[in-house]
C-alpha cells in the first residue's frame, strides 16, 4: 500500500476523535509499552497524556541517550534562492510578497560554504524557493559538488524533485534529504497552497519515497506545525515515518517538528501549539519512534530549545541566516521565517556543553573522497 | 591440560597481546575530552570508534585527539549499508592512519540496527584477503560465524542484545554455542548494560566484551568504565578458575548410592552428605 492510500484511511475525523477519546488507562499502557503501536501513539498524543507529560520525558530521554547518546549533530542551513512560483500563504518567499529575490551564482554559494565551514560546521542543509527555471536539479546539483568538498554531509531542502533528480543529486554529493508535507490534510493543503506546482498534494506526499529509492542516506519528513490541528499532523507524520522505515531499512527517517512562526505578511497559524503541547509531540515521536532523528530548528527560542534538548533531539541547527547570501554580508534577500535563536555556533555549542551534551559536527565520510584521504597524524 | 593463570592469561589478536578483555567505544560520551580517564580506570586496551565521526580537520576538536596512543584503535564501518560501504570505509581508515584492524558494522536495518551477517562475511572475506585484521559484529548465528571463520575473520563479536538497549545477554544461548563450536575468539559486542552482564559472559568463556553505551552514557563514564573492567577480569578469573556446574537444586552428594562401598553395605540408610556446589 502507498502511503496515500494509508493517509486516505488514517487522516479522518474518526481518528482524530479517537485520539481525543483515548483515556488515561490508554496513556498508562502506552507509557509500559516495550515497542508503542498505534493506539499507544494515539493515547501518548491525546489530551489525556497531558498530565503524564514528565514520565513521558523521563522516558524520551532515557531512550534517546541508549540510542544516541548524549550528543546533538549541528548543522546549518544555506538559502541559494528565494525565487518562488508557489503561493503558499504562510511562506515569506510566496510569489505575491514584494521581497528581494535573490539567487547565488555557485561561486557565491562556495563564498557562503566558505564562512559556514569557518565555524565549525560540517553539514549543511541546501535549501530554494520553487522555482525550477531558474534554481532547477542542475543548478543545485552544481552547488553541491562546489559544496561537497567542505561538508562530509550535505542535504537538499527544495520542491519536490522526480526519483532521478534525487539521483542526480546523490551523484552530485548530496546524501540527505528534507521534505515538510507542510498539512497531511489534503483539503486545507488546497486552500493553503492556491497557486503553483507546490499545489500537487500526492506529488509532494511521494517525494521522501523517491528520494529513499534515490539512495538518499537520511530523508527527513515533517509537518509545519501550527497549520492544523497538532495531534492528528503528528500522528500522521509519524505513520509516514514509519511507513518509510518499513519501506526502506536501509534509510535513517528522521523527524522535524517546525512550528510556525511571524513572517513577511499578515498570515499567522491558525492552530498554534503551546511549549507543553509541542514536548507532547516531540516526546510521543520518540517513543513510538525510538532510532529517528529529531531535528529542531531555530524557530524556537534559545531557552526553549536548550530546555527540549534531552527530551529526544538528535540533531539541531545552529549559526542561521534564512537570506540568501546572508553569511557572506552581501545584499540579502529577505528569509523565509524570522528565527528566534540567533545563536552562533559557539554559543550553541557552549550552551549544549552545559547541559551535558556534546555538539557533533561530523557524522558521516564522504565515500568518493577514498582517494584523498589523509594521514592523522 | 595445564591450567591458565590470571597471570598469562593474554588475549593474542591481530599481533596484539592484550591483558585487558574489555574493548571500549568512542560514541555516546557528553564530552569526548572524558575518553582517556575512561580507558585509564577501566584498564581497556582496545578502543573502538566510527571513522564517519573521524574529522582530521577539526585540530584538538578531532575525536582521535583524545585516544591515548598506547590504545589499540579499532574503526567501525558504522553507516555501511552493504559489504561495498564496509570495504571502502575500512580502506579509508587504513588510509587515515588508523591502522590494520576494523570492526565491521553493517547494518541496513533504521529501525533495529541489526547486523547483515551474508553482507558482512563478504566483506570480511574482501578485507581479510587485504591483510586487515577483522572483527565483524553479527547475530550470534553459528552458520553466519562459521562463514566469517571461513573468510579470514580474527575473531566474531555478537550481539548479546540490539544494540544501545543495555537489554543483557539475551542471546545467551546462541553465545554459549559459538563459545563452545569456534576455534576463534567470541567478542560479546553490544547489549551489555551492566557490569554483571559482561562478568556472566566472560564466565561463559566469551574471549572479550566491547562496551560502550553503559560505559558512555552512565551518570560517571570514569567509574563505570573502572567497574566493568573489574567485572571482565572477574568473569574471566572465574571461567580460568573452571566455575562448578549449574544444579538446578541444592542436591546430596549421593542419596540413592551412598550406601555402595560402605561398611555393611545396605544394613543401613545413605547418609546426605553435603550440597554440591
Amino acid at each position: 500500500m502507498s502511503f496515500a492510500d494509508a493517509l486516505a484511511a488514517l487522516y479522518t475525523p474518526e481518528t482524530a476523535r479517537a485520539i481525543e477519546a483515548a483515556d488515561e488507562a490508554a496513556v498508562l499502557r502506552a507509557l509500559e509499552r516495550r515497542a508503542p503501536d498505534e493506539a499507544d501513539l494515539a493515547a501518548l498524543l491525546a489530551p489525556a497524556a497531558a498530565p503524564h507529560l514528565e514520565a513521558m520525558a523521563r522516558r524520551a530521554h532515557e531512550t534517546t541517550v541508549r540510542h544516541f547518546g548524549r550528543t546533538i549533530q549541528l548543522f546549518t542551513p544555506l538559502y541559494l534562492s528565494n525565487y518562488c512560483t508557489n503561493g503558499c500563504v504562510y511562506c515569506g518567499f510566496n510569489t505575491g510578497n514584494r521581497i528581494p529575490r535573490a539567487q547565488l551564482t555557485p561561486e557565491q554559494a562556495l563564498a557562503e560554504g566558505r564562512a559556514i565551514a569557518a565555524t565549525g560546521l560540517r553539514q549543511l542543509l541546501l535549501l530554494t524557493g520553487e522555482a525550477p527555471a531558474r534554481a532547477g536539479t542542475d543548478y543545485i546539483a552544481a552547488c553541491a559538488r562546489l559544496l561537497r568538498p567542505l561538508f562530509p554531509s550535505l542535504g537538499v531542502e527544495v520542491h519536490a524533485l522526480a526519483e532521478a533528480d534525487y539521483r542526480a543529486l546523490t551523484r552530485a554529493g548530496v546524501d540527505a534529504m528534507t521534505m515538510f508535507q507542510e498539512t497531511y490534510d489534503r483539503e486545507l493543503y488546497a486552500t493553503l497552497h492556491p497557486r503553483g506546482p507546490k499545489r500537487d498534494f500526492a506529488w509532494r506526499l511521494g517525494a521522501p519515497e523517491r528520494a529513499c529509492r534515490a539512495g538518499m542516506r537520511v530523508v527527513n519528513v515533517g509537518a509545519l506545525l501550527g497549520l492544523a490541528p497538532w495531534r492528528l499532523e503528528v500522528f500522521a507524520t509519524a505513520l509516514h515515518a514509519r511507513h518509510l522505515q518499513r519501506r526502506h531499512p536501509g534509510v535513517d527517517i528522521a523527524i522535524s517538528l517546525p512550528r510556525m512562526r511571524p513572517h513577511a505578511g499578515a498570515w499567522q497559524p491558525a492552530h498554534p501549539l503551546t511549549d507543553s503541547e509541542l514536548v507532547q509531540a516531540m516526546t510521543a515521536l520518540r517513543l513510538f519512534l525510538p532510532q529517528a532523528g529529531i531535528t529542531l530548528s531555530t524557530r524556537e527560542a534559545p531557552a526553549l530549545r536548550d530546555n527540549l534538548v534531552p527530551l529526544g533531539v538528535t540533531r539541531m541547527s545552529a549559526g542561521v541566516s534564512t537570506a540568501v547570501g546572508g553569511h557572506t554580508g552581501g545584499d540579502p534577500g529577505s528569509g523565509q521565517f524570522e528565527i528566534s535563536d540567533p545563536r552562533g555556533v559557539d554559543a550553541v555549542c557552549a550552551a549544549l556543553r552545559q547541559r551535558g551534551y556534546q555538539p557533533v559536527f561530523k557524522d558521516w565520510e564522504p565515500l568518493e573522497h577514498a582517494h584523498t584521504a589523509r594521514r592523522a597524524s | 591440560m595445564t591450567p591458565v593463570t590470571e597471570h598469562d592469561d593474554i588475549l593474542e589478536l591481530g599481533g596484539a597481546r592484550l591483558h585487558s578483555r574489555l574493548f571500549i567505544g568512542t560514541g555516546k560520551f557528553g564530552d569526548d575530552a572524558l575518553i582517556p580517564a575512561v580507558c585509564a580506570a577501566s584498564g581497556a586496551q582496545v578502543i573502538t570508534m566510527a571513522l564517519r565521526r573521524v574529522d582530521l580537520d577539526a585540530g584538538p576538536a578531532n575525536l582521535m585527539a583524545h585516544i591515548p596512543a598506547h590504545m589499540v584503535r579499532l574503526p567501525n564501518t558504522s553507516g555501511a549499508r552493504n559489504a561495498d560501504e564496509a570495504v571502502r570505509i575500512a580502506r579509508l581508515a587504513r588510509a587515515m592512519g588508523c591502522g590494520d584492524w576494523i570492526k565491521i558494522e553493517v547494518v541496513s536495518d533504521s529501525r533495529h540496527l541489526l547486523p547483515d551477517g551474508y553482507a558482512t562475511a563478504r566483506a570480511t572475506e574482501t578485507l581479510a584477503r587485504e591483510g586487515f585484521v577483522v572483527l565483524p559484529y553479527m547475530n550470534p548465528d553459528l552458520y553466519v560465524a562459521r562463514s566469517l571463520a571461513d573468510a579470514g575473520a580474527a575473531a566474531v563479536m555478537p550481539l548479546g542484545a540490539p544494540i544501545g538497549t543495555n537489554r543483557g545477554l539475551r542471546t545467551r544461548e546462541m553465545i554459549a554455542i559459538l563459545v563452545e563450536e569456534l576455534d576463534l575468539p567470541v567478542i560479546v559486542d553490544a547489549g551489555i548494560g551492566k557490569p554483571s552482564q559482561a562478568c556472566e559472559a566472560m564466565e561463559m568463556g566469551a574471549a572479550a566484551c566491547l562496551v560502550n553505551t553503559a560505559i558512555a552514557t552512565a551518570g560517571d563514564p570514569v567509574a563505570m568504565g573502572r567497574a566493568f573492567g573489574q567485572a571482565v577480569a572477574a568473569g574471566r578469573a572465574a571461567f580460568l578458575a573452571g566455575p562448578g556446574a549449574e544444579r538446578r537444586r541444592a542436591s546430596a552428594s549421593s542419596p540413592l548410592t551412598g550406601f555402595l562401598g560402605e561398611a555393611g553395605a545396605g544394613a543401613g540408610g545413605a547418609v546426605p552428605g553435603e550440597a554440591q556446589p
